[in-house]
């Protein structure tokens, strides 16, 4: 099993006949995905790629079946993307688009609540893949393996570090999802804890943080309490940022430690504190992972708490 | 991006937001001139700098007279004003902001904030205004009230009546005159894409009304393509000079106090790549993100920069190539350190697509560029190398 994405799923791209919608999508097809067609509006009725262009993601939607998308269409318009999506039934959303205002994104997360079944995941994110099934996004196929691993993580290129140390390792991934680095996003650390706890494919989960907000908190509440019920899976960590200055805002517009609990030092001692193995070295993090795993649940008994 | 104080009351200003009278001066000669026409019983001469922390360090003065102004202007002007946020070398003052004074009875703490836990704006109020709200947050987080803002709805009545509450106002005048303020700088906002508004003070002067004593706004940088009249109240002499010019540049530069560079593709293992130089036992100069293509031409801006900063020691290349090939990437850096003549140690660890062959042509290059593969090696590799210096 995998999460989110399998080799069942039937994906979009939408700013297809774009620079970055071509190219990425002619990664995806190559690495098996499902792709049955895009969207750029005004281009309908073309081919491209060899898969059908539609106008509207309502017309992808009714023609192909489409269930997921990724968007690629530049950062102004990916509101109006995500939201058409939504309305026509996609139900995963990707957002690759870096540079979505947060004024958009806060009305985004208000509106998708209108659609329950629907998943965003990002913005300013890689994208989500489960290895030998499903690439949805930008991410280099090469260095993921199908395994047990569960990928989560704030960044980009930190990730292929966490995908390309499991590989090196053998212990290879189930799901990996590049959550994003905006302060307001789709899927966050805990949803996808949530997924992950549920696949029994998924043996581990290698989470990658970084400064700012405390949504790292929340997942280390939400182990921490599922460990306390007898729901034990091995987790490990990385948080980036230790050496980040106080104020300053560190590439990912969400990577601004200012408030209580948002430096990665208060981040590690507090995941720490709820069981998870952190490393402070993203060299280690394939490392950390196994030693996560090779201490049993024995090691974690819930009287600790 | 931020702005300053006199910028900020301009802006609140045009929406009928109660600021105090004031005029921006940029020498003593026209502080003197300006006072003379302004001429109020109670003027406040105030340094215009991005960063907080300025009534402390001396940066606002409580004038009587034109000569006083004068004085204070003569004092502060040209200057660098040290606060806690400016560092120690402190920030040149270059701009004053002389106003009319206000009689105060209380001060308020007011401000917008994004709540990033519920993905919307929310207002934060205390009843301890003039100090930081940081402070206030440590001594005694109970005076502090936080209502969140749901964007369909905005402001409502219970949001006035929540903060009403937390000042501790009962007249209903001054219940009402709340209201606006609040519906009115949330409007500015949103029309701005502000992504912090803070009023500290906001205070009830002695006469009984509520006025903006100070006025911080920051706005969003994702958001300035949509508000050019925004991007022209930038102040690049308050900003890094390098950081400018990375911005520029498209790259994403922030100058640290260590002496090892860094050049490394994506934000998180940009930040990574630091804490990895610290666990060496050394300290990373820059956070410094290439972007996903590191193409020779960013290579060598990205060089450029790095460099100019004359700390600098040695630099690590750290490029996790996925879609992009490390040969091609290897290239691209023997033809920048070339061109520059790059002068300090220089490690590249390249990873990803081809990486064994992008070694190799690294290697081959007969330049003075070691090329390791290992993540830890390469790091304690830069960090013996330059100690050894």
């Amino acid at each position: 099993m995998s999460i989110l994405v399998n080799k069942n799923t039937k994906l979009i791209c939408q700013g297809f006949t774009g620079k970055h919608g071509t190219f990425h999508s002619e990664q995806c097809i190559a690495y098996g995905t499902q792709m049955v067609g895009g969207v750029t509006p005004g281009k309908g009725g073309n081919t491209h790629l060899g898969l059908p262009v539609f106008d509207t993601v309502f017309d992808a939607v009714s023609q192909t079946g489409a269930d997921a998308t990724m968007i690629y269409v530049p950062a102004p318009f990916a509101a109006d993307a995500i939201m058409e999506a939504a309305h026509a039934g996609i139900k995963i959303i990707v957002c690759i688009t870096e540079g979505v205002p947060v004024q958009d994104m806060i009305k985004i997360k208000q509106n998708l609540k209108n659609f329950p079944d629907t998943v965003l995941i990002g913005p300013n994110c890689p994208g989500i893949i489960t290895p030998g099934e499903c690439k949805i996004g930008i991410m280099p196929a090469s260095i993921h393996q199908v395994g047990k691993i569960g990928i989560i993580s704030r960044s980009g290129t930190l990730t292929y570090e966490a995908v390309a140390q499991t590989t090196a390792l053998g212990l290879g991934q189930s799901t990996c999802v590049g959550i994003g680095g905006d302060p307001v996003r789709g899927l966050n650390f805990v949803d996808c804890l949530e997924l992950f706890y549920k696949d029994t494919k998924t043996e581990g989960i290698l989470m990658i943080g970084e400064i700012g907000g405390n949504d790292e908190q929340d997942a280390g509440d939400f182990i921490k309490h599922q460990t306390q019920l007898g729901n034990y899976k091995p987790t490990a960590a990385f948080i980036a940022g230790v050496t980040a200055p106080k104020g300053k805002r560190m590439g990912h517009a969400g990577a601004i430690a200012s408030g209580k609990g948002d430096s990665a030092q208060e981040k590690i001692d507090y995941l720490r504190e709820c069981g998870l193995v952190v490393t402070l070295s993203p060299a280690q993090l394939g490392k950390a992972m196994v030693d996560a795993m090779q201490q049993d649940s024995s090691y974690m008994p819930a009287s600790r708490f | 991006m931020n702005i300053h104080e006199y910028q900020a009351k301009r802006l609140l200003k045009t929406y009928g937001l109660p600021v105090s009278e004031g005029v921006m001066v940029e020498s003593v000669f026209d502080a003197e001139a300006q006072a003379k026409i302004f001429n109020k019983p109670l003027m406040v001469v105030k340094a215009q700098i991005h960063a907080g922390g300025r009534g402390k360090a001396g940066g606002v003065v409580l004038c009587k007279s034109v000569e006083e102004v004068k004085a204070a202007a003569e004092k502060i002007l040209h200057k660098p004003l040290i606060t806690h946020q400016t560092g120690p070398q402190g920030q040149i003052v270059r701009r004053l902001y002389i106003e009319d004074g206000a009689n105060i009875d209380q001060e308020f703490y007011l401000s917008f904030v994004l709540d990033r836990a519920h993905g919307c704006m929310t207002i934060i109020s205390s009843r301890e205004g003039g100090t930081e709200i940081e402070e206030v947050a440590k001594k005694s987080p109970e005076k502090i009230t936080k209502t969140l803002i749901y964007p369909a709805t905005g402001i409502m009545g219970y949001h006035v009546r929540h903060v009403a509450k937390t000042y501790g106002l009962n007249d209903k005048d001054q219940i009402k005159k709340l209201g606006e303020i609040l519906t009115k700088l949330y409007q500015v906002l949103l029309d701005k894409d502000a992504d912090l508004i803070e009023i500290n003070p906001f205070v009830l002067t002695t006469e009984g009304n509520l006025h903006l004593l100070d006025a911080k706004i920051s706005f969003e940088g994702n958001a300035l393509f949509k508000h050019p009249d925004i991007e022209a109240l930038r102040d690049e002499k308050e900003e890094d000079a390098l950081e400018t010019l990375a911005r520029e540049q498209d790259l994403n530069y922030i100058k640290l106090d260590g002496n090892i560079g860094c050049m490394v593709n994506g934000a998180g293992l940009a930040m990574a790549t630091m804490d990895l130089i610290k666990l060496c036992g050394a300290e990373p100069a820059n956070f410094l993100d290439v972007g996903g293509t590191a193409s020779q031409e960013k290579v060598e801006t990205a060089f450029k920069i790095i460099l100019s900063d004359k700390d600098v020691k040695g630099i690590l290349v750290n490029i996790f190539g996925g879609i992009m090939k490390c040969d091609i990437i290897a290239h691209g850096i023997i033809a920048a350190a070339k061109s520059l003549h790059v002068h300090v140690p220089l490690v590249v660890r390249l990873q990803g697509t081809n990486s064994p062959e992008g070694q190799k042509i690294l290697r081959d290059s007969g330049l003075n560029i070691k090329a390791i593969d290992s993540l830890d090696e390469a790091s304690e590799e830069i960090v013996k190398q330059v100690q050894a210096v």
